[in-house]
């Protein structure tokens, strides 16, 4: 028994954060259905990455939204929101990511839906949280890296602000809002009453940076000094980085300068035999350590470095590590099928539960896919 | 009531992707008890970064440890080590991140706790996976993104292989290791029976990188190509990115070339009215809009696009965030306070319940501080 079965979940939400902890909550068990505005549904059936679409909605989508249910419904309609309301009767959690207000407005809002169904827990996503003078802004991911001070952390000195390649608040904040509604359902089972949890991508983006925050709320407000080349860490010392070799690059971690350097046919100069300079002057020394890593293949550097137990690796890009055997034994890809039996190649669930791996075939929903099978079942 | 009052956590982990999830735990309202090494302790309580020091351990394992309990035990020195089973016979959750093998050695797998406590929810965290050639590397947060694929999303085309400047490998797979213990917990207050979780951070970081590999996957496998200045996306169209303007720097997300054109009165962006041209030819525009976006300021682009709803932001650091109402009305931090009284700020928990933030003003412990209470309350 998957931990999660018999939960059953209604998704409000659209794009990336909200419906990434849907994912996950189904990939555990759950049984998640989207409620969907009727034709156009969720934003994110538009948003192609690589301008790619399965069917009429995009790559990602499919990505996000796989192993879910739709159900179509226009919420300013009020058959519509009695069915809703009736559905919501019965279920265990609910998410949305309106902006403030919004929810209110159509009346499924905490306070209404909880007298509904009193055991209901109730998430929320927004963009910045519901108070203050970017309540209404639109939460967005690489606007929020902009806004959060995480674009300085990335790159290196002389660069631009550097976001980083992904929606990582966006799904750190998926993460956070799982992590919550589990949290509660836990003290449902002890209290019998269900709960309201709510994230916001800046609150996440801000624990993200957790580490370096508490370093600068407690070092005199120092800001953070990206190494001047192969930044990997703007508070780590040197030799954290990658560096170029005659053939590629190396990945070097934390190591006492003292073990690296004679690995590496050299004498540690006076300048650097404390651990204090290895920060201080870690550009320096980074210049000298990119002056030697040149002269030598990777394969010849990891084989010197890693018979010493020395951290560090290769750089790979997706084709290396894709068919890289350590790859191929995690069995981490799975083939999901839509209705119209189109076959997409993705990656499951990265949880295993009493060393079980979890797949699912089955892909994201059309809008509105299964509303005729859920109006019979629920009676609505 | 805070969601995990009552559950009790044993962690044996160390460095930052277990005590993570640890924490996020405790925040919830768990009791934790980190158990470590004498003497040493968390080898994270020297990991020092940019040199700073907070009442002799490093600002990071402040970060990381606060709001738990410290009992110090040699994991090889059988007495400690049955005094640990005691300990973990009352235990909701154990916690540990040795690499595979070691944990058995200990006669602390997860076999062997089961049959203590059947009914324990069993994490573990490991760098690759139990199988495989790369089970005994060492997993490093910086070693994983360079063999995940990871270093080719952020910077620009030509700027090599790019880190993200944070933890992200432990932070996401900390974050999956709590998603998965709560799952687990759900499960057993049904079933009342444990689980085994195991995650590892190559599972982690690529599930991190869903999209772009299933996009990877879709487009037969095509090499990861950044934009050549400008990226914020490697798989994303214009203008996706950050722009300098006159007197600093503006994000701009998704949005419609030709529209942007007219708004800021840039006739050249008019041109591109195919909307596939705004990811082929996305070099090219990024071009004429950094060049025409530094003609003027950021607020005065912001004055523009803002009325106009399209997803642009102002880039901030630390300092100017931390100034402004947003941030400041979100109470992210919090001051909390050790057992010899030294004081430090940190953040909070990101997540919100029931309308409320989640504090604890307890500071991190020291090396074995209670040890001796916990001996004498669990009777061990």
């Amino acid at each position: 028994m998957k931990p999660l079965e018999g939960l059953l979940v209604l998704e409000f939400c659209q794009y990336m954060a909200g419906p990434s902890a849907g994912l996950r909550l189904a990939d555990l068990g759950a049984r998640v259905i989207k409620i969907e505005r009727p034709i156009v549904g969720e934003g994110s059936r538009q948003l192609a990455i690589k301008n790619l679409f399965v069917d009429e909605s995009s790559l990602v989508f499919h990505t996000i939204n796989r192993n879910k249910e739709s159900f179509a419904a226009n919420l300013k309609d009020p058959e519509d929101l009695k069915s809703i309301k009736t559905l919501l009767k019965v279920a265990d959690i609910m998410t949305h990511n309106f902006r403030p207000g919004v929810m209110e407005k159509i009346g499924l809002d905490y306070e209404t839906v909880s007298a509904i169904n009193p055991k209901l827990v109730y998430g929320v996503v927004s963009g910045y949280g519901n108070t203050g003078p970017w309540a209404k802004k639109p939460g967005q991911d690489l606007l929020v890296q902009s806004l959060s001070g995480l674009s300085y952390l990335s790159g290196s000195a002389n660069d631009h602000p550097t976001p980083m390649g992904l929606a990582a608040c966006d799904m750190l904040t998926g993460m956070h809002l799982t992590q919550g509604l589990l949290a509660a359902l836990i003290r449902r089972g002890k209290t019998n009453t269900g709960g309201l949890v709510e994230v916001s991508l800046l609150e996440s983006t801000l624990d993200f940076q957790f580490e370096v925050l508490t370093t600068h709320y407690n070092d005199g407000g120092k800001y953070p000094k990206r190494a001047k080349e192969g930044n990997a860490h703007a508070y780590l010392s040197a030799p954290y980085g990658i560096y170029k070799t005659k053939n590629g690059y190396i990945s070097m971690a934390m190591t006492p300068l003292t073990t690296l350097v004679p690995l590496l046919n050299l004498e540690l100069p006076e300048a650097y035999k404390s651990t204090e300079s290895w920060f201080e002057k870690r550009d320096d020394i980074m210049d000298i350590l990119r002056s030697i890593f040149i002269t030598k293949d990777t394969e010849a550097w990891l084989t010197i470095l890693e018979a010493a137990d020395v951290w560090c690796s290769n750089v790979y890009t997706y084709k290396d590590i894709l068919e890289h055997d350590a790859y191929k034994v995690l069995r981490m890809d799975q083939l999901i099928k839509n209705s119209d039996g189109q076959v997409i190649r993705t990656t499951r669930c990265p949880i295993r539960i009493d060393d079980e791996r979890y797949y699912n075939e089955k892909a994201a929903p059309k809008v509105g896919e299964d509303t005729d099978k859920i109006i019979k079942e629920f009676n609505l | 009531m805070k969601p995990l009052e009552d559950i009790l956590v044993v962690d044996l982990s160390q460095f930052l992707s277990g005590p993570s999830a640890s924490l996020k735990l405790a925040d919830l309202g768990a009791r934790v008890i980190k158990i470590e090494r004498p003497e040493i302790g968390d080898i994270c309580r020297t990991l020092y970064v940019s040199n700073v020091k907070m009442n002799d351990d490093s600002t990071v394992f402040h970060a990381i440890n606060r709001n738990k309990e410290s009992f110090v035990a040699n994991l090889k020195d059988e007495e400690d080590c049955s005094r640990i089973k005691k300990l973990i016979e009352k235990a909701d959750v154990v916690i540990h991140n040795f690499r595979p093998g070691v944990i058995d050695r200990l006669g602390l797998d997860y076999k062997t706790v089961s049959k203590l406590n059947p009914k324990i929810v069993y994490g573990e965290i490991s760098g690759y996976g139990p199988e495989g050639p790369w089970k005994d590397k060492p997993g490093q947060d910086l070693l994983l993104q360079s063999l995940s694929g990871l270093t080719w999303l952020s910077g620009n085309e030509h700027d090599g292989p790019v880190p993200m400047g944070l933890a992200i490998v432990d932070i996401i797979s900390g974050a999956h290791l709590v998603q998965g213990i709560l799952a687990a917990l759900v499960r057993k207050s049904i079933t009342g029976k444990g689980a085994k979780v195991a995650v590892s951070m190559l599972e982690s970081i690529l599930d991190f990188q869903f999209e772009t590999i299933t996009t990877y996957y879709a487009d037969g496998g095509q090499p990861t190509v950044r934009t050549n200045s400008n990226n914020a996306h490697a798989y994303l169209g214009a203008p996706y990115g950050i722009y300098k303007t006159k007197d600093g720097y503006l994000a701009l997300a998704m949005g419609q070339i030709p529209v942007l054109g007219e708004l800021l009165g840039c006739e050249q962006l008019t041109t591109y009215q195919d909307i596939n041209s705004w990811f082929d030819q996305r070099n090219e525009i990024k071009e004429v809009l950094s060049e025409y976006l530094a003609t003027d300021t950021s607020q005065k682009w912001l004055s523009i696009l803002e009325p106009a709803d399209i997803w642009c932001a102002d880039v901030m650091d630390w300092e100017r965030l931390m100034k402004t109402e947003a941030y400041q009305v979100l109470n992210m931090e919090q001051e909390v306070k050790m057992g010899d009284g030294f004081k430090f700020k940190t953040t909070r928990c990101p997540i919100r319940i029931d309308g409320e933030i989640l504090l604890s003003s307890k500071g991190t412990p020291g090396l074995g501080e209670h040890t001796k209470n916990i001996e004498l309350e669990f009777n061990l």
